[in-house]
């Protein structure tokens, strides 16, 4: 029996992806815990934005919303939400996006406006936000998200955020700048996008997880590589920076841990 | 020099029927008391625009102030859907709602393209998304230097920009700090705008590069203590977490959602009524 959760080593995967000394654009939720926890752990000269407007933001606590008081009183500087897209995230200033999403499919497109027809939605979802311009702009991108078939879906409703498009050189056609993401990082396993087709192909099983069991999870016939490593079991120091920094917000935020 | 006035004289004066009105706000200093006061006093037929439509949208929308939303992200932060806005969308209740959709970087551009006094913004946007297939209003144009393929949005011009603010002074100039998201760009973009303070003062002291709206760019201002709540309002209080977590459940159902909005909103007389009622009731009643 594992000493962690399979969240926790969600997360201490997607934060181990982020290089100490990133400039990263933050989501909000899964996102911002791994962010955080690089922060905390390896990486404690990255830089981490959030399209509210703090820069280089060091929250003791993590936000509930994008725009909470700690983002902006830990920050280096506060700008507002269009110099934040026009400079520093169109500008090109951003290394890695960090995003999470409702829905994804096998090219790592991102499905966060409606479940079914658009003009008649069966679910109508929060919508885009910032993710089409974080995805196209930064210099690569990130994704973590929880593995199930509603999620890891063959076809999406809506594309919202461009990933790969429909694989091959699409990004390039499109004139999306960045390289888009390079890993998908869920409760199961990693993915990464095939060097020519750029489908996702998992390439990490975490300790425990069977090929069955991701291929269970995913809509689609998923591939795997040759060579699939085990990821890394979390280390007791990164579990203990974890659960101190979710028991802080926790408290913060007045509800039960 | 702004009006300085109530918030029942301001929505009664630059407010009305029909307008296109943009209330901002990014999580900070949202206006819930100017949008409360705007269902007392039963506005109708508004185009609401907000970059992240939240509690204040889902009630305006539930109690049918609105035909149409022009919106980036429609949610309950840090708690999940607005069940209002998706019931207007997905079952067209209490009557239909017209959707402009955007991305958060087309908002806000074009706020900037209002303010300027331009017809439009440019971007590099969009590109593999869906969303231009489904909005009209959203073009590609090519750079005249380079050929590049660029986005194109319309820019905003409301009737009316609500926002709120820290302090003003006794004229009407507005001082605002903390995150201060795209207030300043849809006060500027906008014909006319209310602004809701928490206080005022004799001095802003503000500093030479604070964010300061000139009293002659605001059409009125009203001191609304605790005007933002659940919001917060940096230097002055802190986000009520617990008011979003009961706005699921108060708002999940339409019965709930009207039953709530008639003793806290429609019986109240203002905000300071509202407040006393919610301090009594723990907002959940």
């Amino acid at each position: 029996m594992a000493d962690y959760t399979t969240s926790e080593m969600m997360t201490v995967a997607a934060a181990r992806m982020l290089g100490n000394g990133t400039v990263c654009f933050v989501g909000i939720g899964l996102p911002s815990t791994a962010a955080n926890l690089a922060r905390l752990t390896h990486a404690p000269e990255s830089v981490l934005i959030y399209e509210s407007g703090p820069i280089g933001t060091k929250p003791n606590v993590l936000p509930l919303s994008i725009g909470d008081g700690e983002l902006a009183t830990t920050a280096d500087t506060v700008v507002s939400t269009p110099e934040i897209f026009r400079y520093w995230l169109q500008g090109g200033r951003i290394d890695v996006g960090f995003l999470g999403g409702a829905q994804i499919d096998r090219y790592a497109n991102l499905n966060t406006t409606v479940i079914g027809p658009y003009d008649k939605p069966k679910v109508r979802l929060p919508g885009a936000g910032g993710a089409p311009e974080i995805a196209a702009m930064a210099g690569e991108v990130l994704i973590i998200m929880n593995q199930n078939t509603r999620a890891f879906v063959d076809k999406l409703d809506f594309v919202t955020t461009a990933g790969h498009l429909d694989g091959g050189d699409a990004r390039k056609r499109a004139g999306l700048p960045g390289k888009g993401p390079t890993a998908v990082i869920t409760d199961l396993c990693i993915m990464r996008p095939d060097a020519e087709t750029r489908e996702l192909v998992v390439t990490d099983l975490h300790p425990g997880v069977t090929a069955d069991q991701v291929r269970e999870k995913t809509g689609w016939d998923v591939r795997f590589a040759n060579d699939v490593v085990e990821t890394m079991v979390p280390t007791p120091n990164e579990l203990t920076v974890l659960r101190a920094l979710l028991k802080r917000t926790a408290e913060a935020h007045g509800s039960a841990s | 020099m702004a009006n300085i006035c109530t918030l029942t004289e301001a929505i009664g004066e630059f407010l009305h029927d029909g307008d296109t009105v943009a209330m901002e706000g990014f999580t900070h200093l949202i206006p819930h008391a100017a949008a409360h006061e705007m269902i007392r006093q039963k506005r109708r037929d508004l185009t609401l625009v907000r970059m992240t439509p939240d509690l204040i949208y889902d009630q305006l929308i539930g109690m049918g102030c609105a035909k149409r939303l022009v919106f980036s992200w429609g949610g309950n932060p840090g708690v999940g859907s607005l069940h209002r806005f998706r019931d207007a969308v997905e079952k067209g209740w209490p009557h239909p709602l017209e959707i402009e959709e955007h991305s958060h970087a087309a908002l806000a551009n074009a706020y900037v393209a209002g303010a300027s006094g331009l017809p439009f913004a440019v971007l590099r946007g969009y590109a593999g998304s869906d969303l231009p297939k489904h909005n009209p209003r959203i073009k590609f144009i090519n750079c005249p230097f380079t050929g590049e393929q660029l986005a194109a949005v319309p820019s905003l011009r409301p009737d009316v920009a609500v926002i709120h603010a820290q302090k003003a002074d006794r004229k009407g100039n507005v001082l605002i700090w903390g995150i201060v998201g795209v207030q300043k760009e849809a006060v500027l973009a906008s014909k006319r705008a209310i602004v809701t303070v928490e206080e005022v003062v004799d001095s802003l002291d503000a500093d030479p590069n604070a964010c300061v709206l000139p009293h002659w760019v605001i059409s009125a201002v009203a001191v609304v203590p605790k005007g933002a709540h659940p919001s917060y309002a940096h230097g002055y209080y802190d986000r009520d977490n617990r008011f979003y977590t009961a706005w699921d459940a108060i708002s999940r159902e339409r019965d709930s959602f009207t039953a709530w909005m008639e003793r806290h909103v429609l019986a109240t007389m203002d905000w300071e009524a509202y407040r006393k009622l919610l301090s009594e009731t723990g907002g959940t009643a």
